[in-house]
């Protein structure tokens, strides 16, 4: 069933992309990594529709964020990151998928990583993690081109300065900030090793980017001793309209 | 028809092609997994189909590979709206794997290394309509698509295509599997756009 939603705020993250705040008086309430369907539709009725990962910590408001990237040769993404407008109104469906999600439950230490867009639903884990007042231990890696392409910096901020038991790692591919330690590039078996919990203490991992980014990460898990039923992973490919 | 998208005109396919609903075409072949890409050798590889008690057949890779194959060409649709068009197989056809199996039992579980599973009414899986594919455009299958070797049923959604495809369990009555206890449709006929649970 599809449900509308009021987009009552627009916030953009970086130049390409933009989160859309909707509020959604019947939203029946989701569990932090799943997504949605968004559905366009033109005046002579064509439709479109695409999966957006849920940004937003399941809350009392009935308020869904989704973070949109906008690919240059994207249908939906391009109207969504430019064309809505508050007061506009989308036709959603969902919360979908029960497989990549944290749970408040969940005690055990969370390595979240994320490439470049795959931030979004990790940060609805991070958000849910504090909403929920959960004590586990969160490590979250984020790989992303240069410094201006972090989504959600200063609400990561606050969460970091808050809790002590949130660990954040930037890694950059393309430009660092000045005086970084470590040089651009993709990451490495290094960087895995530093920055994500030793794996006997038996994380659960969370991997979300493209796939290709994806791959490589968890390889690395593995290899650094990471059991693979420990590790669950979102990709969107080279069409990508997911995220 | 939804709420009107002020100011969405869309991207209409030129294409003079049929897709199932809410679907859209692509060239690429994007990769979907649920978590890490499994590495499987050779020298360790099998196919078994079993009843939940017997094993009724078995094959190593050695074996598997001496069966008939067959060169197909399908399309396949994603339950994540992409389709691809015209993609080019060449595996050994589940009739012939099933060929000795005597069986009353009406439903069938797939089974992955990385201990994925889906499960398809045996009805779908026979009578040239489901095969074990080993190769994609003339090449071996890489790991992330699914290789060495995976199922391939392509008048359902894509999931059902099992990667990494190691047996089949066959049932009497039927079951989900891994993303059809998710919230995904139990049985997945993109014409009909079966997606999630729910869907008629």
């Amino acid at each position: 069933m599809w449900r509308v939603g009021t987009v009552v705020a627009l916030h953009d993250e970086t130049a390409t992309a933009r989160t859309i705040t909707l509020d959604v008086p019947d939203w029946p309430g989701h569990v932090a990594g799943q997504h949605v369907d968004v559905r366009l539709t033109a005046s002579d009725g064509y439709s479109a529709v695409r999966s957006y990962s849920i940004a937003s910590a399941p809350n009392a408001e009935m308020r869904v964020e989704l973070t949109v990237e906008r690919l240059p040769n994207g249908e939906v993404s391009p109207y969504l990151t430019q064309e809505l407008a508050v007061g506009d109104r989308l036709e959603l469906r969902g919360p979908i998928g029960g497989w990549f999600v944290w749970r408040a439950q969940q005690t055990e230490p969370i390595q979240l990583i994320a490439g470049g867009s795959g931030i979004a639903p990790l940060m609805a884990m991070i958000r849910s993690r504090a909403s929920t007042g959960s004590t586990a231990p969160f490590r979250l890696l984020y790989s992303v081109r240069e410094p201006g392409a972090v989504f959600y910096r200063e609400d990561l901020q606050t969460l970091l300065d808050r809790d002590n038991n949130v660990g954040l790692t930037y890694a950059y591919t393309r430009v660092a900030p000045k005086d970084w330690p470590r040089p651009p590039g993709r990451i490495d078996a290094a960087l895995i090793a530093d920055a994500t919990w030793p794996s006997n203490l038996a994380p659960t991992c969370y991997v979300c980017g493209p796939t290709s980014f994806v791959e490589s990460a968890v390889d690395f898990l593995s290899a650094s001793g990471n059991s693979p039923d420990k590790i669950r992973t979102e990709r969107f490919g080279p069409t990508g309209d997911r995220k | 028809m939804g709420i009107i998208s002020r100011g969405f005109s869309g991207r209409r396919s030129t294409a003079d092609v049929k897709l199932p609903p809410g679907q859209y075409l692509t060239t690429d072949f994007p990769v979907l997994s649920a978590g890490p890409t499994p590495h499987v050798s050779l020298d360790r590889w099998e196919f078994v189909i079993d009843d939940g008690t017997n094993v009724l057949r078995r094959w190593d890779w050695k074996a598997f590979r001496e069966l008939p194959t067959e060169t197909f060409t399908v399309d396949i649709h994603c339950v994540t709206r992409w389709s691809k068009l015209g993609t080019s197989w060449e595996g050994v056809s589940l009739d012939v794997l099933l060929a000795d199996v005597r069986t009353d039992l009406s439903y069938a579980m797939f089974r992955s290394y990385g201990d994925y599973t889906t499960n398809v009414p045996l009805k779908d899986v026979i009578n040239k309509q489901a095969w074990v594919a080993f190769k994609f455009d003339g090449a071996d299958l890489a790991p992330e698509h699914g290789g060495p070797a995976r199922l391939l049923i392509p008048h359902l959604y894509f999931w059902k295509s099992a990667k990494w495809v190691k047996g089949v369990t066959l049932m009497s009555h039927d079951k989900p599997g891994f993303w059809e206890s998710l919230g995904y449709h139990i049985y997945g006929d993109p014409w009909r756009e079966q997606r999630y649970s729910g869907d008629e």
